[in-house]
């Protein structure tokens, strides 16, 4: 008995939560890096990875070595940022609505992030503030005046959204905001249109580290606000006069949530468009797996929304190779059934509250 | 209106007399229009919400996480209130944690998902979560409201032993008048937003009262064996004056 309880009490001595959060962060910190590591490996032309790496052989004579690091790898990396942050900021919508049905693609604002990049894009304005560039910054500002939209209806609607209230709110932003990319690109010469109608759809194909290294400290702030928060999140998830309660300054918390999860998702848009579904699927699953303690549940879902891309986006490579799919649609073709299942296994008036 | 340390205050009133209202006010989590709350000395506006939350907590009515959590996450989120901005609960919290699922009688269910308990299993977990954030003034809503028979004596028991172990002070609102005189030292009746009577249980709990608050005729006695006063309602008030029982001719 005595060597039972003496193990028992130890393992009980510290809360789980430490443990938790280290054993996802290992398991699914793994998961993401072999993932990223394996992923340029795979594709429609088979490359060497020896002759890849190989620094004696000239890199503009290394076909395999620009296959790696030119055509593969900026795009590998670029899903595992977006799909890192929708799936962060689906996690932050879903805790701030009580709804398991809120994502930054149902909301809306995706849409507006991605209205924000094309007004810069097709007015050809360059701003900048340090590191930031213009389409980041724009698609940023796209998101906010979307998310502002979302957070007064969610507000003045007094004990927040109901299921209904929420998605007819994200259907009429992404059709308003859709009615207005068109008018831009209705001005826009062909060759242009061709290319951001591949990034509507949702693309990585970014051919360059630029696009990354521009959205990257846009992600590195919402990461770091995200971490800050998971706390306040898990009380915001009993409501806010709980919350409130237990001593969280509520409208602080949501105001702070609410820019920190349109900053990952305009930085998230500006690099691969407004692909949908990761921040409901990967959110979903990584929640059956983990549970709903933020601070475990926020880095796991960040993780593996970058391992779900880069798996999306190897699949929309290879499907019908050489041709290469806007990662957008095998994302739609996976989460839209199951945001219909979830839909309906949670009952049409169902809501956070 | 005055709750003296150490204290069992009860608010009584009919529906939509203002008791929840009351007890948001007093836990600042709404904002009085006018008047102030003081606690100590402090006024309640004054004070940041994260020092408040470590001098008083709340039980809310009935709790609804929008997600699943376990009954040890529910009752560590009390531990908040004291950790640092990055921090992680630490095996003390963990300790003070089970000690309060210990005294609510719910350390079995600490594994168990919160939304698979039964309505008296989530009230003893919300309390207990209150509990752990070891403040010495608790407000709870109807605590009682959710819970059959035993539990409603076991819940009585637990408070008053929390008040006379731990020190202590419970402002609770209620509808169950038995309940009340059975644990409270004092009782705040309240009637459309403003205080109709306030004192012990045995100068406020009259028949003459019961009847101004909610519009019924009861006889109050003092009950011998379980040694507090006792309500028994009668029949709604007024009734006799306008039509008379018809069996009597």
């Amino acid at each position: 008995m005595g060597a039972l309880t003496r193990a028992e009490a130890l393992v009980g001595a510290v809360p789980p939560v430490r443990r938790r959060m280290t054993a996802a962060a290992l398991s699914f910190g793994i998961l993401a890096v072999a993932a990223c590591a394996l992923a340029p490996l795979v594709g429609s032309t088979p490359i060497d990875v020896r002759r890849a790496w190989d620094p004696s052989i000239a890199f503009s004579d290394n076909v395999d070595a620009q296959i790696f690091f030119v055509a593969r790898l900026p795009r590998v990396l670029s899903a595992a940022l977006v799909g890192s942050s929708l799936a962060a900021a689906g996690v932050v919508f879903q805790a701030l609505l009580r709804n398991p049905l809120a994502t930054p693609f149902t909301l809306g604002v995706s849409a507006g992030a991605a209205l924000g990049a094309m007004l810069a894009i097709t007015l050809g304005v360059t701003f900048a503030i340090g590191p930031l560039g213009t389409v980041p910054l724009a698609s940023f500002v796209g998101s906010l005046a979307a998310v502002c939209i979302v957070y007064l209806l969610a507000t003045a609607r007094h004990r927040g959204f109901s299921t209904n209230v929420m998605l007819l709110a994200g259907v009429t932003l992404n059709a308003f905001f859709s009615a207005l990319i068109l008018f831009l690109q209705y001005f826009a010469d062909a060759t242009q249109t061709m290319r951001t109608v591949r990034w509507l759809m949702g693309d990585l194909d970014v051919a360059s580290y630029g696009p990354i290294l521009a959205a990257l400290p846009l992600i590195a702030i919402a990461i770091v606000t995200f971490a800050w928060l998971a706390r306040a999140l898990n009380l915001l998830v009993l409501g806010p006069e709980q919350a409130e309660a237990r001593g969280i300054d509520v409208l602080r918390a949501q105001r702070i949530a609410f820019v920190s999860a349109s900053l990952a998702t305009g930085a998230a848009v500006s690099v691969g468009g407004p692909i949908g579904f990761v921040g409901i699927v990967v959110p979903h699953l990584v929640r059956l797996l983990v549970g709903s303690d933020h601070r475990v549940l926020l880095p796991s879902a960040s993780l593996f929304g970058g391992t779900f891309l880069i798996a999306c986006d190897l699949v929309s490579r290879t499907v019908m190779a050489p041709l290469e799919l806007p990662v957008g649609i095998v994302t739609a073709v996976i989460g839209g059934p199951f945001f219909l299942w979830l839909l309906i296994s949670r009952g049409a008036g169902g809501s956070g509250q | 209106m005055q709750v003296p340390a150490g204290a069992i205050v009860g608010i009584l009133g009919p529906n939509g007399s203002g008791k929840t209202t009351l007890l948001k006010l007093l836990a600042g989590v709404l904002r009085p229009d006018s008047g102030t709350i003081h606690l100590d000395d402090h006024d309640l506006r004054s004070m940041p919400r994260s020092a408040l939350a470590t001098r008083l907590a709340m039980v809310p009515q009935e709790t609804h996480p929008a997600f699943d959590y376990t009954v040890l996450e529910m009752v560590l989120m009390g531990r908040y209130a004291h950790l640092g901005a990055f921090e992680l609960e630490g095996p003390n919290d963990l300790r003070v944690a089970r000690e309060c699922m210990e005294a609510t009688g719910t350390s079995l269910l600490e594994d168990r998902y919160f939304h698979t308990l039964s309505g008296g299993e989530k009230q003893r977990v919300a309390i207990a979560s209150a509990l752990a954030q070891a403040t010495d003034l608790m407000l709870l809503d109807e605590p009682s409201s959710s819970l059959d028979l035993r539990y409603q004596l076991e819940v009585a028991d637990l408070l008053q032993r929390l008040n006379r172990q731990r020190g202590a002070t419970l402002v609770l609102s209620t509808h169950d008048l038995n309940f009340a005189a059975s644990i409270c030292d004092s009782l705040l009746l309240i009637r459309e937003g403003s205080v109709l009577a306030s004192g012990p249980p045995r100068d406020v709990l009259t028949s003459d009262h019961i009847r101004a608050l909610y519009g019924v005729e009861a006889d109050v006695q003092e009950h011998p064996r379980a040694g507090h006063l006792t309500v028994v309602p009668i029949r709604p008030a007024g009734d006799s004056d306008e039509s008379p029982p018809r069996w009597v001719h």
